[in-house]
């Protein structure tokens, strides 16, 4: 009885120890959102409950090993005790109950964390190897940067064009795949709480620049957002080529295509229009209004030497012939 | 010549790619036939395939069969006179205990493998930018990473099944000894096949091989596939087998709860493995369809359905965790009394808590879904389920520190790494249930927390185990004993490096570390950490390098085993010499008198020999 009773002390101080250790190290980043502080409500009690069972089976296992083990010249065996019903009932019941209170729990969280504000600010969020779109249907907007009011819930309406992305911004804590498939538009509602800058990353593997597949995401006062819609709007007034640089810094192709002639993937569009090039065929072109429409959209053929045909075929799909024309006209602007 | 020719392994694995060749050149003629081109990607899958059945064939796995299918006259196993010495362990082997070694090198092998190919991708990460690999390289990687050490895994467990299964239930051998040899010899061609994918382009994918990405992309996944479909069916027969050989092959007087209790986790991971590994072999296949033959499965686009993939892939793949580690707590739960001197406390419910979480495994598939666009409303009852396995689970930790408590415990190293596993074993544990709750798993679900609790539960579930068992029935083997000090030293050194590399990759999982990125923001400011964990990993490495030679050299030079020297109750050390015969029981009859672990119980026995007049008179009968 009297190592019971030194067990249990040393357990309660151990299991105050390590909550505070694990309440204090800073293990969550900021939390950013509603959802954030619903989630590391459940968190903190996930850590106290570590803390505890730790404590339980590491005391009682370094107790005895310490306190029984065979000390010199022994050599007879231990206590001869072969089980108790009783006490497996009851760490078979407690933990039962404590499942099932905590899964319990775990519901109410996930309810909260998807109370859903009618008057939220939906965005059109569309993902693709590799990069983020996001269009704002009540203003007509499309931006390569997710735009944020603070305080409002925002529901997001995802998709993808090829493989599974997933939608992630650690500081929203919040995380949903983004699926292709037109029946397969996944819905992600949280409140952003803070102002400032955030990073948006895929969390699903999704093949060859996964890792740099992120956008920025900037959440912004009321005001702020407004002026940001308004300056969007102007968007009409554009010339054919300002409307390209918008739309291939919005759909990631500068992701494989430099502007400044630095190499990479894909062919840097630098000085690219009226050079001369060798296909891999062998065969020498110059690069014409025909072959870079052609190349956007039948991007498989008429490869020009040392490329692979990594570059998707959707962008025919994706833009309309207005679209590719500005691009075309934003690619022959670079030189 | 003559004399490779009389090896069998050498012999399959030429037979391997002329089978190959074999079946490149049919393909490529039917091809050729049809006035079609060459096309790489179906003919390495149909030569993969011929080059599998082709190493069979010539290792002589199928002689037998052929023989019987014939209606001749076919050996009965344990007459069949095989090599003797080293030899024996290089051809198709019907004693259970040189296949449980042959089962063995190949874990360990493969061990080696996987864990080179990690430390290749922890250099790359011991920095955030680009240094050493391309996102090509990075990813396969990672994916072989994954599944290499999964089929030295299921291999490793299958060794000691194998091995020590028998032997603990007194039996003289598997119930179907050539089935046995075949499950193990498949594994190799399936192990060639599989790393076979790195040279034909790699694969993106990881080993979850999520469809649509698997279905783009380097062809290296066909052979990834391949690989793995054919590994399955070494696990699935396997565990046909052990099944049986519990059920209809223990001595005389053992009944199922007088068993030790390893067969009982052996049982409970037999039953998951032979009823689950279809649905990864299965989708496996339907990915590989998609790709060779244009069956839109999995793509949107043509009415497929991606997550449809995710649902067979986890009904398997989770079961399959636990596939993993049930062995190792049963050598847990088998050592503890051995060195604590004191029986296992609570032997029918630590026996019915490996049912509890074999039955559990097969209702918790969707908890790796929670992010995945399943229906909302699925979530919660998985949620449920999830946390279920929690209880089956602390049934085991309560028992087995309640056998430790007022245990007279030494130290020998099978011990420290049994304590090793329960310590590494609790951290994975602990860290699973923020996993399982739904919205705390929407954080963390693809971090490195996940990295880091997973990697707990595979080292405290099995790594740390088959370590214990590797040093404990070593002598049952040798004849030697490994050396304590290099033993000490491993243990010592792998314990705390193991551990940092896990705190260190849930630390910066928690704060945003995305899993299966070659590169990360320096921003994030978790380079620090990532140098610490490679570390880490680097000594894991070094500690199992001096375990290596440690395996080695005490196989010559460690000190003679004499007799029970555990001073263990249970038949192969209280009845067996070391190294076991290779008929085992066969000359002694031996009939179970008592309880496994009454350790400190004076004058009880668990097993004895039954005296030669008895036998005498049963012969009579």
């Amino acid at each position: 009885m009297k190592h019971i009773a030194i067990a249990s002390v040393l357990i309660v101080i151990l299991t105050i120890l390590t909550n505070f250790f694990l309440q204090s190290v800073g293990l969550l980043p900021v939390e950013a959102s509603t959802q954030a502080s619903i989630i590391d409500k459940l968190f903190n009690t996930h850590f106290f409950i570590i803390s505890f069972l730790f404590s339980l089976i590491s005391v009682f296992m370094f107790y005895s090993l310490i306190v029984f083990r065979q000390k010199k010249g022994e050599s007879d065996d231990g206590k001869f005790v072969q089980g108790s019903t009783k006490l497996e009932i009851i760490w078979t019941i407690i933990p039962l109950a404590t499942v099932i209170f905590f899964s319990y729990m775990g519901a109410k969280s996930l309810a909260e964390t998807r109370k859903i504000d009618p008057q939220a600010l939906t965005v059109n969020v569309t993902a693709g190897q590799w990069f983020w779109k996001f269009e704002y249907p009540d203003f007509d907007i499309t931006s390569d940067t997710l735009y944020l009011p603070v305080n409002r819930q925002v529901k997001l309406l995802l998709s993808s064009i090829d493989v599974i992305h997933s939608f992630w911004v650690p500081e929203f804590r919040v995380k949903q795949d983004v699926l292709p498939g037109e029946n397969l538009v996944k819905e992600l509602r949280f409140t952003p709480t803070i102002t400032g800058d955030y990073v948006l990353m895929c969390a699903e593997l999704c093949g060859g620049s996964h890792a740099y597949m992120n956008s920025p995401v900037k959440v912004v006062t009321d005001g702020g957002f407004q002026e940001w819609v308004d300056s969007e709007m102007g968007y009409q007034d554009l010339t054919p080529a300002q409307k390209g640089e918008k739309l291939v810094t919005n759909n990631g192709c500068v992701a494989c295509h430099s502007l400044d002639g630095s190499s990479s993937v894909g062919p840097t569009w630098l000085g690219l229009f009226g050079k001369e090039r060798t296909l891999a065929t062998g065969e020498k072109i110059i690069i014409d209004d025909e072959y870079l429409l052609k190349s956007i959209m039948y991007p498989k053929e008429d490869l020009v030497e040392n490329y692979s045909d990594i570059m998707p075929p959707i962008y025919s799909d994706l833009f309309d012939d207005d679209d590719l024309k500005n691009i075309v006209e934003f690619i022959k602007s670079i030189k | 010549m003559k004399k490779i020719w009389s090896i069998g392994i050498l012999r399959g694995l030429i037979f391997q790619i002329i089978g190959t060749l074999i079946g490149v050149g049919i393909f490529s003629l039917i091809r050729i036939l049809m006035g079609l081109g060459w096309k790489t990607e179906p003919t390495i899958v149909v030569g993969g395939l011929f080059g599998a059945i082709f190493f069979l064939i010539g290792l002589g796995a199928f002689t037998d069969w052929w023989k019987s299918a014939l209606g001749e006259e076919v050996t009965e196993p344990h007459l069949v006179k095989g090599f003797t010495g080293i030899r024996r362990y290089f051809e198709f082997s019907l004693d259970h205990k040189v296949v449980g070694i042959q089962y063995m090198v190949l874990s360990m092998v493969l061990l080696s493998v996987g864990g080179t190919l990690a430390l290749i991708f922890r250099v790359e990460l011991s920095a955030s930018g680009l240094q050493i690999l391309n996102f090509v390289q990075f990813n396969t990687l990672v994916g072989l990473h994954g599944m290499v050490l999964i089929v030295s895994i299921l291999t490793g467990i299958a060794a000691m099944g194998n091995y020590l299964i028998p032997l603990l239930i007194g039996a003289d051998d598997m119930a179907f000894p050539r089935l046995n040899a075949f499950s193990f010899w498949i594994a190799i061609p399936a192990s060639l096949i599989l790393l076979s994918a790195m040279f034909f382009g790699g694969f993106e994918t990881g080993w979850t091989a999520y469809p649509p990405l698997s279905v783009r992309g380097p062809m290296g996944i066909q052979m990834f596939f391949l690989g793995v479909y054919i590994a399955g069916w070494s696990s699935i027969l396997g565990a046909l087998n052990l099944i049986a050989t519990i059920i209809k092959m223990r001595a005389t007087g053992m009944n199922l709860f007088r068993m030790p209790i390893f067969g009982w986790s052996v049982l409970a991971t037999s039953i998951m493995a032979l009823t689950a590994t279809q649905l990864i072999g299965l989708s496996f296949q339907l990915v590989m369809f998609e790709r060779l033959l244009g069956m839109s499965f999995f793509t949107p686009s043509e009415g497929g359905n991606p997550v449809l993939f995710q649902h067979l892939f986890w009904f398997y793949s989770h079961p399959a965790v636990y596939i993993f580690i049930l062995p190792g707590l049963g050598i847990i739960s088998e050592l503890l009394p051995v060195f604590v001197r004191k029986p296992l406390f609570g032997y029918k419910w630590v026996a019915m808590s490996s049912l509890g979480i074999a039955l559990t495994s097969f209702l918790v598939w969707g908890h790796h879904m929670f992010t995945a666009g399943i229906e909302e409303y699925l979530r919660v009852p998985f949620m449920y389920s999830t946390l279920l396995v929690a209880v089956p689970t602390g049934v085991k930790f309560f028992s087995w520190v309640a056998t430790l408590w007022q245990g007279k415990a030494r130290f020998p190293v099978p011990m420290l790494f049994t304590l090793g596993a329960i310590i590494v074993f609790l951290m994975g544990g602990l860290t699973g249930p923020p996993a399982g709750t739904v919205s705390t798993d929407l954080h963390l679900h693809d971090t490195y927390f996940i990295v880091g609790h997973f990697h707990d539960t595979m080292f405290g579930g099995f790594i740390f185990p088959i370590f214990a068992a590797i040093y404990y029935w070593y002598p049952k083997v040798t004849g030697r004993k490994m050396n304590d000090t290099l033993g000490k030293l491993h243990f010592y050194l792998m314990t705390p490096a193991f551990l940092l590399m896990t705190f260190g990759q849930m630390r910066i999982g928690l704060l945003g570390m995305r899993r299966r990125i070659a590169d990360y923001d320096p921003n994030l400011g978790f380079d620090n950490t990532h140098v610490l964990i490679t570390i880490g990993g680097f000594l894991i490495a070094l500690s199992i390098l001096i375990f290596f030679i440690n395996l080695i050299r005490s196989a010559k030079k460690g000190e003679l085993a004499e007799g029970n020297i555990w001073n263990s109750r249970s038949p192969e050390w209280s009845i067996l010499p070391c190294p076991a015969p290779i008929e085992n029981y066969h000359q002694k009859e031996i009939r179970i008198v008592g309880n496994p672990y009454d350790y400190g119980l004076a004058g009880s026995k668990f097993v004895e020999l039954k005296d030669s007049e008895e036998k005498i008179s049963e012969v009579g009968i």
